[in-house]
This record gives structure tokens, sequence and C-alpha cells, in this order.
């Protein structure tokens, strides 16, 4: 292969790059990025970033000197709007690139609430000017509601009661975070009224009222909640429409087999964006480890290598490191097995018959490794 | 010097925390195949404790995210770290393990 484009400049984007000079390819390498910025790290913009304990220098996650090294050609604040094949091309807002290769790293963006109109005080998080705006409204606001617990809205949420704000998280289902199952799920729930922060569950959101700025959240049941500043927090969408048509199959995400590899030849997915076996992974840790199988397997030209890795992610909420690895189902039985849930330190695991498929740590980051490296894939 | 705690209260593979009331800045001290090494605990990458990490060898694991340092060094081998925790000398003196206090930056 003489070129091969990444689409994506974000983390996977960036790890399939420095994967692609480490497995040896050294050929034409070009980058493509929507947004105008280098590659920086998201996690942060729901911690430190909204606390100003974090600046956008912090969230670099490539210097001058790695860059020079990679010798890629960067095409920064351009959009991808196809992939053509046949032609072997990438189209671009302003052109084309001829490639021989494509590793698609589109990632997500959030999902957007119904309803969710266009007022001011109205917010997601997924970039940096998201959080740049976020944070200059919290500045100036009083009572923050967040709709959706999932992790994200968790820590929005943490971030705004830290920072002294009124805050009320509005959950749809009956419980957040339902796939930890009853008891676990309690336990991450119980952070947030341990924190003054109310939590409202089984109420989806009607619709949002004001002027030009937003003043009141409108709830299913008929009643209100009054707002300053409002941050939906519902879940992402696989950024995959800049693909329709290019005969890749769509379906949550850009399918892959278990290497990375789409059903076009010569086209790999990594991160968010990617369905790989079945499975889409929207963490951290799964971005930065899928790329070295997709490279792999992408400069053999075959599927020599399989995803081998039990998803993880952390979260930090009120002063609480949240850890998980596993894959779990309803059924699967769960037990505290070191700590208490009231001290909110502890660590949890699920079984499947005997085996150990799942663990959850609050505040316990030594435990939880021990056991996250024995789970089986 | 600073008494960190008795030999036999560390096992090979073991490690412990002294906290910053202690020290400037918290520090690990780990017992690696029964040679001790003490760094800077909090990881170079983001907050974490690198007392709480994976013992391989004279390597240590980030418990958040995985980069891993080389004990001996203090420089890391692997991303997400790029910049090195700085490591303090030790001694075993009659079976008990002292921490030095002026650390060690990684030329
Ligand atoms: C606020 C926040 C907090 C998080 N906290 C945690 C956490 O605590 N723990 C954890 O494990 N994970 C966390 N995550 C998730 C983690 O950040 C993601 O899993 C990771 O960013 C995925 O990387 P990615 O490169 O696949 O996708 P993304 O980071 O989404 O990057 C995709 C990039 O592709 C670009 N792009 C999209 N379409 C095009 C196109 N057509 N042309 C050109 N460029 C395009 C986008 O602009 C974007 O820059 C958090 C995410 C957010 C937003
Ligand atoms: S905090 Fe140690 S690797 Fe990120």
């Amino acid at each position: 292969m003489k070129t091969i484009t990444v689409v994506g400049a974000s983390l996977a984007g960036l790890s399939a790059a420095r994967e692609l000079r480490a497995q040896g390819f050294d050929g034409r390498l070009v980058i493509v990025g929507e947004e105008p910025h280098q590659p920086y790290d998201r996690p942060p913009l729901s911690k430190d970033f909204l606390l100003g304990r974090a600046e956008e220098a912090d969230l670099a996650l490539t210097d001058a000197a790695e860059r020079a090294a990679l010798e890629a050609e960067w095409m920064l604040g351009v959009h991808a709007n196809g992939l053509d094949t046949g032609a072997g091309e990438v189209l671009l807002d302003n052109g084309t690139v001829r490639t021989d290769g494509v590793v698609i790293a589109t990632g997500a963006r959030p999902r957007i609430l119904a309803g969710q109109g266009n007022l001011n005080g109205v917010h997601t998080l997924r970039t940096i000017e998201d959080a740049l705006t976020l944070r200059a409204d919290l500045e100036r606001a009083e009572r923050v509601v967040v709709v959706g617990a999932g992790f994200i809205g968790a820590e929005v949420a943490s971030a705004c009661a830290t920072r002294g704000l009124q805050v009320t998280v509005v959950e749809a289902a009956p419980k957040p975070l339902a796939g930890l199952g009853d008891e676990m799920a309690s336990a991450c729930a119980a952070l947030h009224t341990d924190h003054g922060v109310r939590l409202l569950c089984g109420t989806g959101v009607a619709g949002l009222s004001g002027d030009h700025r937003v003043r009141e959240v409108l709830l299913r049941d008929g009643s209100s909640i009054e707002a300053d500043v409002v941050v939906i927090g519902v879940g992402v969408v696989p950024t995959t429409e800049w693909l329709d048509g290019s005969g890749l199959s769509l379906v949550n995400g850009v399918v892959c087999d278990p290497g990375c590899r789409t059903d076009l030849p010569d086209v790999v997915a990594v991160g968010d964006v990617a369905n790989v076996g079945g499975h889409r992974v929207e963490h951290w840790t799964n971005a930065t480890r899928q790329p070295r199988v997709a490279v792999r397997n992408l400069l053999a030209g075959a599927l020599v290598e399989s995803c081998a890795d039990v998803p993880y992610f952390w979260s930090d909420q009120y002063g609480v490191r949240i850890q998980f690895a596993g894959r779990v189902l309803p059924s699967d039985k769960v037990e505290v097995v070191e700590g208490s849930v009231e001290d909110r330190a502890f660590v949890a695991v699920w079984r499947r018959e005997a085996v150990e498929v799942g663990v959850l740590a609050f505040n316990n980051t030594k435990s939880f490794n021990r056991r996250r490296r024995a789970l089986p894939l | 010097m600073l008494r960190v705690c008795d030999l036999s209260e560390l096992p090979p593979g073991e490690s412990i925390r002294i906290s910053e009331s202690n020290t400037a800045v918290p520090v690990a001290v780990f017992n690696a195949d029964g040679v001790i090494y003490a760094v800077d605990d909090t990881c170079s990458h983001q907050d974490a404790s690198l007392s709480e990490g994976w013992l391989d060898g004279c390597f240590v694991e980030c418990p958040l995210h995985a980069a891993s340092f080389d004990l001996r060094t203090g420089l890391p081998t692997c991303l997400p770290a790029k910049k090195p925790v700085r490591t303090h000398q030790v001694s075993v003196v009659d079976g008990v393990i002292w921490l030095h206090q002026a650390a060690q930056d990684v030329a």
C-alpha cells in the first residue's frame, strides 16, 4: 500500500496512525479530521476541565516532536463526505485523497433529545467547544438540569455540584444505568443524593421552554423544573452518515469482523464508530487498543488477529473513582466481594455459572485490576 | 530519612503508599522480587496512584490507563504516559526500609 488515509483525528485515529508507523508502514499517511484541533483527550471535558482544573493545553494527546516523527499529512478542519472504493478515493469537502487503504475513526456524537430545540443555555458535551461554552454558561448559572443519568451526565452533575450549583438529574428509565442491575445501579444513583443532587427517575422530558434562553424543563408527567442551564446526556450515535452509499454495512456503527475489517477490502474501522464482532464499545481504552489489531490486519490484507480485550471504562464522580470491566447480562449474579456499598468503597463481581464475567469497583483500583485481568473474553 | 516499614511487611509483589503528610508528594514503595524501589506515587499521565498498579518484575502498570513505568529509572515504557515519574532512593537496614528524602529527577 502506498497511501493510507485515516478519517477522524481523535483518540482512535491518532492511535491508528501511531500503529501504522510502529508496524512499519512507510508510505504516505494522511489524517483527515473535521475538528480544527490536533487530537485531544475527551474524558477530562466532563471532569477537571469543567471545574477549571484543566485547560486546553492539558488535553493534548500529541506534541510537535511526535507529529514530526509520524510524518503524516494532517488535513484538519476538513470533513470527509464519502468513500469511493472503486476509484480508491476518500471524498472531502475540498477535493479528494487518492488512497489504497482507509482507517475509519469518526467516532460518535451526542444523541439529540426530541424537543431539544435550539434555545440558549442547552448543551451537549463532546468537543472542546462544547466544554468551553458549557463552562462559561455555568459561571452565570444557579440551577442546572442534567437530562440523562449515564456516566457523562453523572460526571457533569458532579462537577456542577462541586461548583456549588443546584443540580437536578432527570432520567427517563426507572433507575439509571439499568445494565448494571438493581443493586449496583442504586449504588451509582446514591452518589447523586449523597451530594445533594436531586435525581428524578422514571420521567421523560417532554420539551424545553423559554424565549431565547431556556427557562424550564417540561416533564412528561406534566411537571416542570426551572433551569438556567440544561445539559443533555442521553447517549451518542456513531458518526457514519458520511459513509452512506459507500457499500459498507452500517448497523449500529460500521460493521466489522472481530479484527476490525469492514466488508470492503483495505478498509478497517476503530473506536466508538466501529461495531466489531457484534459489539460497539464507547470507551477510551477501546479506542487505544483496537487500532493495533486493525492496522495489523490492514497491512496483512487478511484476518490475522482478532481483538481480545474485555471492555473497560472508568468514571470519576463526586470524588469516587468508578471502574467497570466485562460484559454482564441481567441473568448474571452480582455480589460485593470487598468493602461495602455504604462506604462507597467496594468491589463487586458478576458471575455466570461459577465464572466471574464482570467487575465493578468504587475507589478500589488495586483489587479491581487484579480481578479485571482474570476475566474471560 | 523516613522509616517506611519493616521489610517483612512488604513482601515481594507488594506496594505501599506513603502519603504527602510525610513527604512533599505521595511516594509509592515497591518490593519487586526482593528489590525495593520508590517512585512518586501519582502517575505522570493523569490522576492515578501507582502504588495501586500492577507490578510485573521491575515495571509497574498504572491502574487507570495502563501506562507502564520502569521502577529503576522512572521512565514510561508505553503510552499514554510520556513523562517520567521521579525515583527515590531507598535502603534496607536491619530489616527496615528507609526512604531518602531527596527525589532523583530523570536526566
Ligand atoms: C465528555 C466525555 C467524557 C468521557 N469520559 C470517559 C471516561 O471517563 N472513560 C472512558 O472510558 N471513556 C470516556 N469517554 C469516551 C471516550 O472519550 C471515547 O470513547 C473516545 O473519544 C473515542 O475515540 P474515537 O477516536 O473513536 O472517537 P471520537 O473521539 O468521537 O473522535 C472522532 C473524530 O472524528 C471526527 N469526524 C467525524 N466525522 C468526520 C468526517 N466525516 N470527516 C472528518 N472527521 C470526522 C470528529 O470530529 C472527531 O474529532 C468520554 C467521552 C466524552 C465526550
Ligand atoms: S493516569 Fe496513569 S496512565 Fe493515565
